[in-house]
């Protein structure tokens, strides 16, 4: 028995996609503040990849100084807002929280930061502007975390900033594949807008960069080229049947569920792919729209699974069942899903291997394959003495994020093959800086 | 099972719990509900002189999340007429006649005095409390805690009041004077019964940050107030102590002063006092609080065996020495439990700023370690870590040795000069002035985003508003 009924408008999605970390009201926000004990040398500061000094945010939340909280935020992450909404704090700052060695409930660090920040997005206070023009210019590939957290820094820094945009909205993942619950579009949008104010940095949306052609009037135009250009289509299994009409991939899926909301349809019994977060996420949405059985295969046990645990909790919570030590074989069906057959599997010093004779078929009438995203591995071969590893993942300084074409920078999911929302703005953050470093000492 | 009643200077009452006279006694109403709630007694509005009051006239002082730690009121006494105080004293003693009724008063003439004891005795008073605490507004007249700031005129009336009672005077003292056993003395000098302290302490609770005024605000302007409530209970306790200590009061004492709890009230009682008064509790939280402490003191004396409140009144007041009489080789050294501990290091950063560099971090464990030949036992590590029991104070001296300052100087051993040799902090390591520079800066002043200014300057064009 599904636990949500397929939703018929807005109001109903909004429902059934019931943000997981709604926005605190003050009294909850004084009284989740108090709690903090002002840790010396805090562990949560140590867990944040952007390094934001939450004590002293929180203690700000605490005096009524909610703006100068906010400042505080927005000077590590530019990302501010959708970071409280969207990290996965269990296993950053809140999961470092000492309260957790006192089996007493960690400091809600993520809802108080949206707090601060939605405060002064809404209202618009001014917190930044642009440095004094230096004349140099750069270009920036993506609008996503890593991109536009490096154009705020690099106006802040005096440059002059175009981003190129392949899709007409800002924000990469963060309003394409987060799941709905976690933020909504209009939230993610907003401190878009509130960032782009203040920055003044341009944006052209609907405007991929695809060809060498492309690429060289940027680094003619251009004193250096920021690659925020994250990851690509989800990966093919290579399976026979995975042309059906209703085998889609978990990215694509997610994607068109975010623009769509309610108006996409998903299958009454639905299968998905993969252990990662991306199938967890897939596999919740499915359920609260309405799917009346949602099976999550994945080839190995559960204890192997990448996703974090609470989001396996999170998925299990809404009904999801998991088919664990299975590999699809084949995509069943005639134009349309039918059902996946399987081959059950075990694992043998780290590896799967298929047990022969344990074949079946588990009907459904919708696969969302969450197997992984594509590298964008043939765009980046247009660029001139740009080395991608083994994975496929542009190669790069450590410590400035400078690529092996010295005019290339890069972070976000294209660098470290696919993280959080926070690791790309913490990446980015430093990349600007290296190319100030690196422009200033020409 | 334990007796709570008490008998206070010849006032029965079935439990020592009564309310102060405030606002919560401002009518027979609330004094009834009252004692339908449990509560043993309660000292009526001050009754006296006309007065009028004004609008917006409490203010509090919230502590993080916690409302009203601290309260004040710049409301003066009863403004309600005499006649219909005097028929509500009568009616609540006709129902509830072994109760305690007390009334508080409030004139200024002699003869002002000797009529209004009068009427409250013909109205069924079980006693009388004479205000001579209130800090602002009756003052001013020459009332209220003028009075009780010149020993010789509290005296005075004290002794015109008992040429006319013929039920038990209780002076009420101010504590916004520097010795309070001055007044004690003065109303014991005086024949007063008992006396009830400590009234409200003359206070500004905050102030408006928008509009420059303090708190509570009357049309743009305030004025200082009388403050009361939790914070003010240690300054209570102090002066609750120096009466009962003090051979020439001899008192019976009523307590009054940030009482909310049994807790509280116990505090009061084992330092002297035989009645408690509670008023901004019952304000706060509704005259429903007295069930908590009813059932708490019940339970308490029940556990120690003691079966009056009398077992218990003064109890620790051996224990309260001046401070020359404390060992000075009573020696206790921090302990840290490194089982029970978080690691939030909030011990650390205390004891190196704000004492005496006796805990270090190890490389790979945020358990703080003690460096107990730097630890004077101070306390404060224990005070400020969060969780329970984890850091202890443990006796590290043999017990044996006892010298106080007294006999030091009975002895002639004490430190004279400035850089005696006899004096505590002699030997006692501090580090260099210059190694506390750029110490720790890292730890506390975090942040990547500052980390990262080693890769490249950070920019600085920030609009820095807040």
């Amino acid at each position: 028995m599904a636990e949500f009924f397929p939703p018929a408008s807005e109001q109903e999605f909004h429902a059934n996609f019931a943000q997981l970390k709604p926005r605190m009201n003050t009294t909850e926000a004084l009284y989740e503040s108090s709690r903090c004990l002002f840790c010396f040398d805090a562990p949560c500061i140590k867990a944040c990849p952007t390094g934001i000094d939450i004590p002293q945010f929180i203690r700000q939340i605490n005096t009524g100084n909610v703006t100068g909280a906010a400042l505080t935020i927005y000077e590590a992450n530019y990302f501010g807002n959708a970071c409280g909404k969207v990290c996965p704090t269990e296993v950053l700052c809140e999961g470092a929280c000492v309260y957790n060695l006192q089996d007493v409930k960690p400091i809600e660090i993520g809802r108080l930061q949206s707090f601060a920040t939605r405060q002064v997005i809404e209202s618009h206070k001014h917190l930044f502007e642009p440095g004094q023009p230096n004349g140099r210019k750069v270009a920036i590939i993506g609008a996503g975390p890593a991109g536009i957290s490096c154009a705020c820094e690099l106006r802040a820094l005096g440059y002059e900033v175009d981003v190129f945009e392949a899709k007409s909205q800002p924000s990469g993942l963060t309003v394409h594949g987060v799941a709905p619950y976690k933020i909504t579009n209009e939230e993610v949008l907003a401190e878009m807008d509130y960032l782009q104010t203040q920055f003044g940095y341009r944006v052209q949306y609907n405007s991929p960069i695809t060809s060498r052609p492309d690429l060289l009037a940027l680094e003619e135009a251009y004193d250096a080229v920021f690659l925020g250009i994250g990851l690509g289509k989800t990966n093919a299994l290579l399976l026979p049947g995975e042309e059906c009409e209703n085998c889609v991939g978990a990215v694509e899926f997610i994607e068109q569920l975010r623009r769509e909301h309610h108006q996409i349809l998903v299958g009454r019994k639905v299968i998905v792919l993969g252990g990662g977060n991306t199938a967890m996420d897939a596999a919740s949405e499915s359920a609260r729209l309405g799917a009346e059985d949602v099976i999550l295969a994945y080839r190995r046990g559960k204890d192997d699974m990448g996703a974090y645990d609470f989001e396996y909790d999170l998925a299990k919570s809404v009904g999801v069942k998991g088919l664990f030590n299975v590999s699809p074989l084949e995509i069943i069906g005639n134009g349309r899903v039918a059902g996946v057959r399987f081959i059950r599997t075990t694992t043998v010093d780290g590896q799967v291997q298929a047990v022969p004779g344990s074949e079946f078929v588990e009907d459904c009438d919708m696969v969302i394959k969450a197997t992984g995203q594509a590298k964008q591995t043939t765009f980046l071969s247009l660029i001139p003495g740009l080395q991608l590893d083994s994975k496929g993942r542009i190669m790069a300084d450590t410590h400035t994020y400078q690529t092996t074409n010295p005019q290339y920078f890069a972070s976000g999911d294209a660098l470290n093959g696919g993280a959080e929302v926070v690791n790309a703005a913490a990446e980015a953050k430093v990349a600007a800086r290296s190319i100030h470093a690196y422009l200033s000492a020409r | 099972m334990p007796d709570l009643s008490i008998n206070f200077a010849g006032i029965k009452s079935p439990n020592p719990f009564w309310l102060a006279s405030a606002p919560p006694t401002n009518s027979g109403y609330q004094v009834m509900k009252a004692f339908d709630a449990g509560w043993g007694g309660a000292v009526w509005k001050t009754l006296g002189v006309p007065v009028v009051n004004v609008s917006s006239r409490y203010g509090g002082v919230n502590y993080r999340d916690k409302r009203l730690i601290g309260f004040n009121n710049i409301e003066l006494i009863s403004d309600r007429p005499l006649a219909d105080n005097l028929r509500e004293i009568e009616e609540v003693k006709k129902h509830f006649p072994h109760h305690a009724v007390i009334a508080s008063l409030m004139v200024q003439s002699r003869e002002e005095w000797h009529q209004i004891v009068r009427d409250v005795t013909n109205a069924g008073a079980d006693g009388i409390e004479l205000n001579f605490g209130c800090p602002h507004g009756m003052c001013e007249r020459g009332m209220g805690s003028a009075v009780g700031q010149e020993p010789d005129v509290l005296r005075t009336i004290v002794e015109w009041v008992m040429e006319v009672a013929q039920i038990p005077v209780i002076v009420k003292l101010t504590p916004n004077i520097s010795d309070i056993t001055e007044p004690a003395r003065a109303a014991r000098l005086g024949g007063a019964d008992a006396i009830s302290l400590i009234n409200t302490i003359q206070s500004i609770v905050g102030v408006d940050l928008d509009l420059f005024a303090p708190y509570p605000i009357v049309d743009g302007k305030g004025t200082n107030g009388g403050y009361c409530g939790p914070a003010v209970k240690p300054i209570a306790l102090n002066m609750v102590k120096n009466c009962a200590q003090d051979p020439y009061v001899q008192l019976p004492i009523s307590g009054i002063g940030g009482i909310e709890n049994w807790r509280d009230a116990v505090e009061h009682i084992l330092l002297g006092a035989s009645s408690v008064q509670v008023c901004t509790a019952a304000m706060h939280f509704g005259f429903g609080i007295i069930r908590e402490m009813t059932a708490g003191l019940e339970q308490y004396m029940a556990e120690k065996g003691f079966h009056t409140i009398y077992d218990m009144v003064g109890k620790a007041l051996p224990n309260v020495k001046h401070w020359e009489e404390l060992n000075l080789k009573y020696k206790v050294t921090a302990n840290i439990h490194e089982d029970k501990c978080i690691g939030c290091q909030l011990c650390y950063t205390a004891c190196e700023d704000g004492a005496h560099q006796a805990i270090a971090l190890r490389e790979g464990t945020r358990v703080p370690e003690i460096i107990e030949e730097n630890c004077v036992g101070c306390n404060l590590c224990s005070l400020v870590c969060p969780v329970e029991n984890c850091i202890t104070m443990e006796r590290t001296d043999d017990g044996t040795e006892q010298l106080t300052w007294k006999e030091r100087t009975l002895a002639d051993t004490i430190p004279t000069t400035f850089n005696d040799e006899r004096a505590g902090g002699l030997h006692h390591w501090v580090p260099e002035p210059t190694a506390a520079l750029g110490k720790e800066k890292h730890k506390t002043l975090p942040g990547k985003a500052r980390q990262i200014t080693n890769v490249a300057p950070a920019p600085h064009d920030t609009v820095r508003q807040p």
